[in-house]
């Protein structure tokens, strides 16, 4: 019976596949439909994702950097300015023999032997069509001896990028700082993307301070990349902005001066405008290369410099804290007057020494003859010991020290450079908070009497000197110290200048008091008598000053200081304070000489030089107001 | 008396009105309706492929030329009658055995796969089991009553799965899934009972998680791809995200010809081949991918036609088998370009680049026009 039904029925089979072939084309258009829908789904629901998605694919944004101000000082002289430097950069998928042309490389000596291995590693970690760079800042020889092979050197080009240079390299080291990589802490600070292209920001000083202003701001070029990376085309360009150049209070024949007769000395110079607050000079020595470590210094140049006896890096200017010694005198002379407690025709009597009563121990003057009976004028002009442990007795060391705050000591004077140190103005109540053990806290007379000198515990920044000279030269008048003179737009060529900072007065109204003391500080460059009258001498103009010189330890009793027999570490610190013209001061200057032993001496003259520098500098060049271009 | 039953009237009209390039295609045994929409998907094809190889125009005469070779193939298989076909299929596919045994012991090696023979040409044996399986199923299937007794069905089994497992061990698992596909095609079309299609489909659920244990690692990974391609963004991911944004962003309209972004900067890979697919729809949108469906469900459409018309069981059995296979290609690799199964190497038929696949779908295309013309001829 199955036999008979295997039979082949070709009616039925052509049903049975007509009936297969309905089901076929209902599974082949059920298919299609799923196939539809997934089109559907993704060109139509989710095109606008996938869209982005291929947007994001394709467009790159490259950072493009702005180029960083100039620095520039107050009669437009360069001080800081972005220089080219040249290297040699290498498209690997242009070079059509690698090893060949490495070997001819470090035949022509542009590439070290040594750093080969380097090099190869670095090329090959990158993708074939970017540029590597080969050897960086190459001298005036090596560009040549490039130029004329660089037929025989396909894939290889010379590369101009901006460096950051300052041409008067030490001198103002200390004043403009220097640019840096970006480090770590940097960037936690830094706007990412203000800063996605830049490779170097300023680290210290100016360049730290006036960052803001000097970077600029960036812009961006977008650009189409292909899977592997490579700028295919470029859509749109938004051009960088160059960074504001910033003009400094500085004057370059002011600066150069006193870093030229610092050099060789452990010192700072500070030279300020009384007039307005504006830094003239600002020293300090040694210093560094700001060239050297922008370029990038090793990391055994950079432990040199750091470990180096004389401290290169320190800015004894800014931070570097010095017994102000007989420099303060005008100032306690102008308390002493404040409060009564003097006149300028008291008289005081000199033996040499000047002792407490109910006390032994003898507070010796310079002189060890003694000055005789002597007024405020001739204290100042001789500097005499004596007569200010006495009015320093009578003021108390409340008054003194509070008067001497007024002035801008013992605080930090808000220069736009940080990391300034604030100094030390010594009160019974500050003794009470710096000492742990009782005995320690309590105020003596006697370290009244050492304040009335400057000595003891009073402790200044050439910075701080400055600026209280400053002040004295402006009677009182007080201005924020400042170094930023204004700043100019490098496109249009507009200058913003910064109005000076007024600070509360020295309050001392009294126009005859302050002339006491002047006359006195005169007295020390011309009178007949005064300690720096060798340095007064033929002078171009009337200038007051003052001397000082600071103990950095302290002589046992009885024992005759001998110079020769201390380490030269060990000498006096030597101080003076000037300003000049006498009549209408336009400068004031501090000098501090570690271990200089004597103010007039080793002080007296740096002074002098940097104020006829800027005085005789300045009559040179009438306008002051519009920076040379 | 052979009158099919889908009585539609598509008959030829009668040969007095036949012009002259009727009479060319009548000559030459070539079907016009058919040839129509293989051409249409080839320029679709010459389009894409400028498009994709960089605007290379070298690289696009070469597979115009690889074209050519194909339409030879067609014009060689149109000729042979189906009765003289029908003789030939086991000699076909005694052919590809002793190939694919050749392959497995010398064979080169390409991409990782020994798919290659060197026979001054290099081409792929398992493209003639493509024909030769459906050929040798619908030749058993011919003389014996339908649907299949199940001695049969085994033999037809062993047809299937002989070169299906040498062509998976090479390995080239696409291949032998669609060798089995067009397999499963044809005893379907031959009546397969519905309690075989049940047993086999369970029996298929049941045996996953075996073919997942004799999976290569590549085959795992790649299904683990599918599932989340997010998992693995620039390795085995990286091909379907980058295919599915190419789509995704072409949008209704597309980019525009020779702007697709993904393609021309490269973010495509394989899009030459086996990704063409996201190339049309990035650069042609939605309405290139829909009209690129209705010309390949046109050519699908007419070989049913001619499947319905054919005259004998061999010839019905191969031209609807060789139809729902060519629509199966089609399916199978625009799902896999979207995402929608596993990656399996299956170019888009007629349209992505490369030789043996186009040659043998254009022989089989041969057969179909085969089918069609000589059964005018049968028939008068």
């Amino acid at each position: 019976m199955a036999r008979t039904l295997r039979i082949k029925d070709h009616w039925r089979e052509q049903q049975l596949f007509t009936g297969r072939l309905i089901v076929s084309i209902v599974i082949v258009l059920g298919l299609t439909g799923l196939v539809i829908g997934r089109l559907v789904q993704l060109q139509v629901h989710q095109y606008e994702y996938f869209s982005a998605q291929s947007s994001g694919n394709r467009i790159r944004v490259q950072p493009i950097p702005p180029i960083r101000g100039l620095i520039l000082d107050r009669n437009g002289k360069v001080l800081a300015e972005n220089t080219p430097s040249y290297q040699l950069e290498m498209t690997r998928e242009q070079v059509p023999d690698m090893a060949d042309t490495l070997r001819r490389l470090v035949a022509s000596g542009i590439v070290q032997e040594a750093d080969l291995p380097e090099l190869k590693e670095l090329l090959a970690s990158r993708r074939s069509f970017d540029t590597v760079v080969v050897a960086e800042r190459l001298t005036d020889e090596e560009l040549a001896a490039f130029a004329v092979q660089r037929p025989h050197f396909p894939g290889l080009e010379i590369r101009a990028r901006l460096g950051r240079s300052y041409p008067y390299g030490t001198a103002a080291a200390h004043v403009l700082g220097y640019v840096g990589g970006i480090s770590a802490d940097d960037k936690k600070v830094l706007d990412p993307v203000e800063y996605a292209g830049t490779t170097h920001v300023g680290k210290i000083s100016v360049e730290r301070s006036f960052e803001a202003e000097l970077h600029g701001t960036s812009g961006h070029e977008d650009v189409v990349v292909n899977a592997h990376g490579r700028k295919m085309q470029m859509l749109n360009r938004v051009r960088s902005l160059p960074g504001r150049d910033v003009i400094l209070t500085i004057d370059m024949n002011a600066q150069l001066a006193a870093d030229a007769a610092l050099r060789g000395r452990r010192g700072a110079a500070v030279a300020i405008d009384p007039r307005n607050g504006e830094v003239l000079a600002f020293v300090s020595t040694p210093a560094f290369d700001p060239n050297a470590i922008s370029a990038g210094l090793s990391r055994r140049a950079y432990l040199a410099l750091q470990e180096d006896i004389d401290k290169p890096l320190f800015n004894r200017a800014l931070r570097g804290q010095y017994p102000p010694g007989s420099t303060i005198k005008p100032m306690v002379a102008l308390a002493a007057l404040h409060y009564g407690v003097t006149s300028p025709e008291r008289r005081v009597g000199c033996g040499g020494a000047f002792s407490l009563p109910g006390s032994s121990h003898r507070y010796r003057d310079w002189k060890p003859e003694g000055h005789g009976s002597i007024n405020l004028y001739s204290a100042i002009e001789q500097s005499c010991d004596v007569y200010f442990y006495t009015v320093a007795r009578d003021l108390g060391i409340e008054r003194m020290g509070g008067f001497l705050t007024t002035f801008g000591l013992g605080h930090v004077t808000g220069l736009d450079i940080g990391g300034e140190q604030a100094g030390l103005v010594p009160s019974p109540a500050w003794k009470r908070k710096a000492f742990r053990r009782p005995a320690d806290q309590v105020w003596f007379p006697g370290e009244t009497v050492i304040a009335g000198i400057g000595q003891g515990y009073l402790l200044v920044t050439p910075l701080q000197l400055a600026h209280a000279t400053a002040t004295v030269a402006a009677r009182g008048q007080r201005f924020q110290p400042t170094l930023l003179r204004g700043s100019r737009n490098s496109a249009t060529g507009t200058i913003e200048y910064e109005a000076p900072k007024p600070l509360p007065p020295v309050p001392e109204q009294d126009a005859a008091r302050w002339d006491a003391i002047i006359e006195g500080m005169h007295g020390v460059m011309h009178g007949p008598r005064g300690t720096a009258r060798a340095v007064g001498l033929n002078a171009p103009f009337q200038m007051a000053g003052k001397s000082g010189t600071a103990q950095v330890f302290t002589v046992a009793q009885n024992q005759k200081y001998n110079a020769k027999d201390v380490e030269e570490r060990r000498r006096d610190h030597a101080l003076f304070v000037a300003f000049a013209p006498l009549d209408a001061p336009r400068i004031a200057v501090a000098v501090v000489i570690e271990n200089g032993e004597s103010g007039s001496k080793a002080a007296a003259p740096i002074a002098r030089a940097v104020m006829e520098a800027y005085l005789q500098g300045t009559t040179l060049t009438a306008s002051t107001g519009t920076p040379a271009s | 008396m052979n009158t099919p039953s889908l009585g539609i009237s598509l008959e030829p009209r009668s040969r007095v009105e036949q012009g002259f390039s009727a009479r060319v295609l009548r000559f030459l045994h070539l079907d016009g309706w058919l040839l129509a929409g293989i051409g249409g998907v080839l320029i679709v094809s010459m389009l894409a492929l400028y498009s994709a190889e960089g605007q290379q125009l070298d690289d696009l005469f070469d597979q115009v030329a690889r074209m050519l070779a194909a339409f030879v193939a067609l014009l060689f298989m149109a000729q042979i009658s189906p009765a003289w076909l029908r003789r030939a299929s086991p000699l076909v596919y005694a052919l590809g055995l002793v190939l694919l045994i050749l392959v497995l012991v010398t064979g080169d090696i390409g991409k990782g796969a020994q798919r290659w023979l060197d026979v001054g040409i290099r081409f792929q044996p398992s493209e003639i089991m493509k024909l030769g399986v459906p050929m040798t199923m619908c030749w058993l299937l011919h003389e014996r009553p339908l649907p299949p007794s199940f001695g049969i069905l085994v033999l037809v089994a062993l047809v299937i799965f002989l070169p299906a497992a040498m062509i998976g061990i090479q390995p080239d698992l696409g291949t032998a899934i669609l060798i089995i596909l067009s397999g499963a095609v044809v005893i379907f079309l031959a009546g397969l009972g519905w309690r075989y299609i049940a047993g086999i489909a369970a029996l298929a659920g049941a045996a996953m998680p075996a073919l997942w244990l004799v999976m290569h690692d590549y085959q795992r990974k790649r299904v683990l791809t599918l599932l989340d391609p997010e998992s693995d963004p620039l390795g085995a991911g990286y091909h379907i995200i980058q295919s599915k944004i190419a789509i995704g962003s072409g949008g209704i309209f597309g980019k525009g010809w020779l702007n697709g972004t993904q393609g021309q900067l490269e973010f495509l890979p394989e899009r030459h081949t086996d990704f063409i697919f996201a190339v049309i729809g990035e650069e042609f949108g939605l309405l290139g991918t829909l009209a690129l469906l209705l010309l390949y469900l046109f050519i699908v459409g007419r070989g049913l036609y001619i499947a319905a018309a054919a005259p004998d069981t061999f010839s019905r059995l191969l031209a609807g088998g060789l139809s729902i296979t060519f629509f199966f290609y089609v399916f199978v690799n625009t799902a896999m370009v979207m995402g929608m199964i596993p990656v399996v190497g299956v170019p888009l038929p007629l349209v992505s680049a490369g030789g043996t696949s186009m040659v043998t779908l254009m022989a089989g295309f041969g057969i179909l026009m085969s089918i069609q013309t000589h059964r005018k001829l049968v028939a008068r």
